[in-house]
């Protein structure tokens, strides 16, 4: 299976982008799923956005995109993270 | 690494009364300008953010808010945390129309997110505990809530 290419951005790229990248590298690995997963800024998300399998944010995505956008609160608040995972993983499978 | 602690009494608020969240954000920037965690730029930054990228959290139990800035308003790592007499709004993360009641404010310095990424899973295993949030929510005693949260909140990877 080929490697694929994650996004995850939030405000700064600093606090949830971060535990939201370090869930799905976990979930990932468990599923036996190559993942590069790449952490920005939602500001910087157009320059990254290129060729990636699926964008994961924690805040607004304004700008629409050809690729699947999944919400990542639920890595967050616990709530539905279990179903965010699924989704993840889902579309990574495809 | 230098010594620092990422908790302080100084840089704790109970019973916080606050009319609006920018007055919890303000409240708690000043903690961590005066005991040398951000720099002044920090509070300007942080309240500019909020706006565009709201930190609410509708966490199970009791609202949480983590409030932020970009790292380069940031000289060390340090959490401020404000416990609200009453609760204030603040709008949800991602979804700015909805907004939440929020008691506990942990105000994040945060400058390199690898190192910190223990520190961030911690939080969040926190924020997903109920019983922890509406515990601490009622504390009034700084010492009692950091020997509850210093053990919580480290650097270190969640015990297995």
């Amino acid at each position: 299976m080929k490697t694929k290419r994650i996004i995850v951005a939030c405000g700064t790229g600093i606090a949830t982008s971060t535990v939201v990248a370090d869930k799905i590298s976990e979930a990932c690995k468990k599923e036996g799923i190559n993942a590069s997963i790449i952490q920005c800024k939602i500001t910087e998300l157009r320059s990254y956005a290129d060729g990636a399998d699926l964008i994961v944010t924690t805040t607004i995505l304004k700008d629409k995109y050809n690729i699947p956008v999944i919400n990542g609160l639920s890595f967050i608040t616990g709530i539905g993270e279990e179903k965010a995972i699924q989704e993840i993983i889902n579309e990574l499978k495809k | 690494m230098p010594e620092f602690n990422l908790l302080n009494v100084d840089l704790i608020e109970t019973d916080l009364e606050a009319k609006n969240k920018e007055e919890v954000i303000e409240s708690l920037a000043k903690l961590l300008i005066a005991k040398g965690y951000v720099k002044d730029s920090y509070l300007g930054a942080i309240l500019e953010r909020e706006k565009i990228f709201p930190t609410g959290l509708p966490t199970e139990g009791v609202g949480v808010a983590i409030p932020h800035a970009d790292l380069n308003h940031v000289l060390m790592p340090g959490i401020a945390l404000a416990i609200l007499k009453n609760p204030v709004k603040f709008n949800v993360m991602g979804n700015t129309a909805e907004e939440v009641d929020v008691k506990l404010v942990f105000m994040l310095a945060i400058n390199e997110p690898k190192m910190q990424v223990n520190l961030l899973k911690n939080l969040v295993s926190m924020f997903q505990d109920k019983k922890l949030l509406l515990m601490l929510s009622n504390m009034t005693s700084k010492d009692r809530i950091i020997s509850l949260l210093a053990p919580l909140i480290s650097l270190n990877p969640p015990k297995s």
